[in-house]
């Protein structure tokens, strides 16, 4: 780990959309921050005044509850003002309403943008009509890039590393933005990825992004340090795209027996929700010697932190300095 | 008596004849009454009206076989009136129109319709389609030969595929009873449904849900063995892959009537033009790989893709302002086809008169059209162009209503300076 970084250290992007793109600096100077915020969430008293009278607003168009209430946490914390907006996906009338939106949102000069879309671009779409920074919380099956940053940090406090450390990402990677901005990280870390998922839930080329295809449990898990399980969808289970929920745990769902082909110390992550006995045996969920999924939880809470306080950095400094003169 | 126009001192071109020589050329009424070199050296013909060319091209009009309107139904797009300026606009006299109208053109009181409004505009000549089956429904044929009397050039449910083999089966038969044409989006729906771009590396990234190219290898092959069955005349339209354009070229060379067509996007552009999320290049087939963008611009060198059609798709704003998943597909094309054709010719791809061909003689000759070449007697259907002028694509300058071109400001060489239908220039670049 770096030394710590200066809290004036500004980031060099406005938005956080995706993981493509970020140098392994940057990713650093994220996991770093989020370090500092883990210690000031184990606090008795945990609140801040960074972000005093700033607003955050998070605009859910997908059901989500533990990651928008990461978001509110966060923005909270830090003492900005959090407005949650979510629009159930019947209501969500298409077309100009998500520039409407945009522009609707301008008008309430907000300072942060926390966003979740079930299509693939419409948050990048929006940020590029908005004069706020904004967070993708999710785009459709394309990135969730504080996912990956709050698995990153799980790992590297557990195992003191990423660098050459072997990942394991196994099931629904087709449909995963996790998988996605999870490969994106690790690789740019330094870390040797492998997806292990039958051919009809890996998306096309996936190689290209640098990562090894397994098929197989057995080959997929061997020596991995992490195992990283993903969840997969019940409407995908009866046929679509595995014949059943029965046979995929079979041959797909986390157990002890699959594990042991793992490295002996090998953790064990899940972005929930989980699916016990699809993806992934009870058993091992709940063995917290090797199971992360609560860990990732806590840290979810400070790497959205240490996302809030960079992107708003900038505008913070431009704006003291205007206030001093 | 008949207004006569004496073009003087044009390099005149014919693709269908291979000329290629400065002549001159006198138009009387709506046809052409002669041509040649030096026809007028001596005494001009009284009364006519001069335009002196000046070295400028001279050749027929453009003909584009796939052009979708939103008249009737979706008149906020592009009418037979905004669609016809745009074509004229873009060197073309004679354009087919599709049926994905609403109502769809499958009854003869829809050709009847089109054809009065192209009466009315009086601008190019607009030619129709008409639905292979009822509504484009995919199983019932329509009333084929009362619809070939009414004027339809041919049969196709546009830009949808005729997806049951059956059908297809029978559409390839029956309209063989008029020597009829039926022409094919290949892509095998169960493939492609839910697809928004080319499935590979690229749409992976983007977390789109991809298309492969297999979805329209697998119809074309299918319906090659149809026309062998049937004995019908098939026609593919925009072929996108490499495999596709080799099965044509071998199903040729066996004697099958078969001929297809490819869309300036197909060898202009690839899927890396979608970029991050460009709505304006999602399109139906989607855009390809360069590999396949390489082979598409073989096919057209070697003449295994007979023509090409702008594949006209004008959306609004509103139905490409959105996320990807949700764009509609589709691009303009009338007033970009020509210079993207050239491009062909100034990148040493194609010469000019085969390149020519390919929007002009032949596929009005894959439609039995009367147009698309310079004959004595025939119609005066002609385009004034400059060949080398560089430019920049300039959307707001177009006049198709809706704007959604991939190829805003691309620099490109050439354009057309007047366009002449029956004799009349309906066109003028102005200054």
């Amino acid at each position: 780990m770096s030394a710590n970084p200066s809290p004036d250290t500004v980031f060099p992007h406005r938005h956080l959309l995706g993981i493509e793109g970020l140098r392994a600096g940057e990713i650093t100077q994220i996991l770093d921050l989020a370090d500092g915020y883990v210690e000031q969430n184990r606090r008795p008293v945990k609140k801040s005044s960074l972000l005093d009278g700033r607003t955050q607003v998070n605009l859910f168009f997908e059901n989500s509850t533990r990651t928008r209430t990461s978001f509110e946490l966060a923005g909270k914390r830090l003492g900005a003002d959090v407005i949650n907006m979510s629009t159930d996906s019947s209501s969500v009338k298409k077309g100009e309403t998500l520039i409407d939106t945009a522009m609707t949102l301008n008008a309430m000069h907000l300072d942060a943008l926390v966003v979740r879309h079930a299509d693939s671009g419409a948050v990048k779409l929006l940020a590029d009509k908005v004069n706020c920074s904004v967070i993708n919380a999710g785009d459709g099956h394309h990135e969730h890039p504080t996912q990956a940053l709050l698995d990153a940090l799980a790992i590297r406090r557990r195992l003191g590393r990423l660098d050459g450390l072997i990942v394991a990402i196994c099931g629904d990677i087709l449909h995963s933005r996790v998988a996605r901005s999870n490969i994106h990280l690790l690789n740019a870390m330094g870390a040797r990825v492998r997806c292990v998922a039958p051919p009809t839930l890996l998306p096309s080329q996936i190689e290209r992004l640098g990562v090894e295809v397994h098929h197989s449990m057995k080959t997929g898990l061997r020596d991995a340090d992490v195992v990283m399980m993903l969840r997969l969808q019940t409407e995908r289970m009866s046929g679509q795209y595995v014949p059943s929920t029965r046979e995929y745990f079979y041959f797909y769902g986390l157990d002890y027996e699959k594990l042991e082909l793992a490295k002996p110390d090998a953790v064990i992550m899940h972005p929930g929700p989980m699916n016990r006995g699809v993806e992934i045996d009870s058993e091992v969920a709940d063995d917290l010697k090797r199971s992360m999924i609560l860990d990732q939880v806590e840290l979810g809470v400070a790497v959205r932190m240490a996302v809030l306080d960079l992107l708003t950095r900038e505008r913070r400094q431009s704006d003291n300095a205007g206030a001093a003169r | 008596m008949n207004a006569r126009v004496v073009y003087r001192n044009a390099r005149l071109l014919d693709p269908a004849t291979g000329l290629d020589q400065q002549a001159d050329l006198l138009t009387d009424g709506e046809t052409i009454a002669d041509f040649g070199p030096g026809l007028f050296s001596g005494s001009l013909p009284e009364g006519a009206e001069v335009v002196d060319l000046a070295g400028l091209c001279l050749a027929p009009g453009l003909v584009d076989i796939r052009v979708l309107i939103g008249e009737p139904g979706e008149e906020e797009k592009d009418t037979i009136k905004s669609a016809s300026r745009a074509a004229a606009a873009g060197g073309i006299t004679a354009m087919a129109l599709l049926p994905n109208t609403s109502p769809v053109l499958d009854e003869v009181a829809g050709l009847e319709f089109v054809a009065r409004r192209a009466r009315e505009v009086k601008l190019v000549k607009v030619f129709a389609y008409a639905a292979a089956t009822r509504g484009t429904n995919g199983n019932e044929i329509t009333e084929m030969g009362l619809l070939a009397r009414a004027g339809a050039v041919a049969f196709t449910d546009g830009t949808k595929a005729i997806a049951s083999a059956k059908t297809m089966r029978r559409a390839l038969g029956y309209a063989k009873t008029f020597d009829k044409l039926i022409v094919q989006h290949p892509e095998e729906p169960s493939l492609a449904s839910g697809g928004m771009m080319n499935s590979g590396e690229i749409a992976t990234r983007l977390g789109l849900v991809g298309i492969p190219r297999e979805a329209e290898i697998i119809m074309i092959e299918r319906d090659l063995r149809l026309v062998e069955l049937t004995g019908g005349r098939l026609h593919f339209a925009h072929v996108t892959t490499g495999e596709s354009v080799e099965l044509i070229r071998r199903a040729k060379a066996r004697g099958l009537r078969v001929t297809c067509d490819t869309a300036p996007h197909y060898f202009a552009l690839t899927e890396t033009d979608v970029g991050d999320y460009r709505t304006y290049a999602k399109v139906a087939p989607p855009l390809r790989g360069e590999m396949d963008r390489r082979a598409i611009v073989e096919g057209l060198a070697d003449g295994t893709i007979d023509a090409i059609a702008s594949d006209h798709v004008p959306q609004d704003q509103d139905q490409k302002r959105l996320p990807f998943a949700q764009a509609a597909c589709g691009v303009i094309g009338l007033e970009t086809l020509f210079p993207l054709v050239l491009e062909l010719v100034h990148k040493g791809k194609m010469p000019l008169l085969k390149a020519l061909a390919c929007v002009t003689s032949k596929p009005a000759g894959i439609l039995d059209l009367p147009v698309g070449r310079i004959a004595k007697g025939g119609p005066a259907d002609l385009v004034a162009f400059d060949v080398d002028t560089p430019w920049q694509i300039d959307v707001t300058r177009f006049q198709s209503k809706s704007k959604n071109s991939p190829f805003e400001n691309r620099p490109v060489q050439g354009r057309p300076l007047r366009t002449i239908v029956d004799g009349r220039t309906v066109w003028q670049a102005e200054g």
